[in-house]
């Protein structure tokens, strides 16, 4: 995609941008949409981190298999992340916990936090997108 | 200060577009500026031109399209986002383009905040 390809807006500005990811994989586009997104953001240089909360976990669990529902598989877009230097990945330790999930049981490595930590990270950032 | 506006949702069936429409227009009335909206998810469905809505309802896509000729808001209709739900150049209404997702990132970089409408 050539949009993919190393862009800049002419400014040199590096901004902290978080995209919250809070919907399930499949059921809506919003994951899916929303990866394209931060793909781009990493295209242009800025500071970017990921953090999956609610139902968003889900989006990192391993051995997704969308054979059955008939729609594109892209979780293996998650361990190619660190290929666009997109490597602050955060997960909401209670929306773990309510799920019954692990950090074994995700296909990448994470920072676990707790709900004070995510709200001291989420006041660090210039920019939050949430999908 | 200079706002930029991502929308998320379609017309009608949520109110996203509709509250960032108000958003956008009190925003000018008391003095900032809105040089951009982007349109993102079905967010894209926002510009046809095609929505022939009642008399009596509001028409979201034409009344985006009089703020931006008003005020010289930027219209922009994600072009992936667009492919996927049948959006081309063809039905847009005026004063939407059809452009790449730089431009979303671009409003984060360049503008004092970046709002966003959607659930």
């Amino acid at each position: 995609m050539s949009e993919m390809d190393e862009m800049d807006d002419g400014s040199g500005i590096v901004k902290k941008f978080m995209f919250l990811n809070r919907k399930a994989p499949h059921g809506t586009v919003y994951a899916l949409e929303g990866l394209e997104v931060v793909l781009i953001t990493a295209a242009f240089d800025q500071d970017v981190s990921m953090v999956f909360t609610d139902d968003g976990v889900y989006q990192l669990v391993k051995g997704v298999d969308t054979k059955g529902i008939e729609v594109k598989d892209f979780s293996k877009t998650y361990r190619a992340l660190d290929g666009y230097d997109i490597e602050k990945l955060y997960v909401d330790q209670k929306s773990m916990d309510a799920r019954g999930l692990t950090e074994e049981d995700l296909i990448v490595d994470v920072t676990v936090l707790s709900a004070g930590e995510m709200a001291n990270l989420m006041a660090e950032q210039d920019i939050v997108i949430s999908f | 200060m200079q706002l930029g506006i991502l929308i998320n949702e379609g017309p009608y069936t949520h109110q996203a577009s509709d509250t960032a429409f108000l958003f956008a227009r009190t925003a000018i009335e008391k003095g900032h500026t809105v040089p951009r909206v982007f349109f993102y998810h079905d967010g894209v469905n926002n510009s046809t031109r095609l929505a022939t809505p009642p008399q009596d309802d509001r028409n979201v896509s034409a009344r985006w399209s009089k703020l931006a000729a008003e005020h010289g808001v930027d219209l922009v209709v994600c072009v992936a986002a667009a492919q996927r739900r049948g959006i081309t150049d063809d039905v847009l209404a005026p004063g939407y383009r059809i452009s790449g997702l730089g431009q979303l990132v671009e409003m984060g970089i360049q503008y004092d905040r970046l709002v966003t409408f959607g659930d």
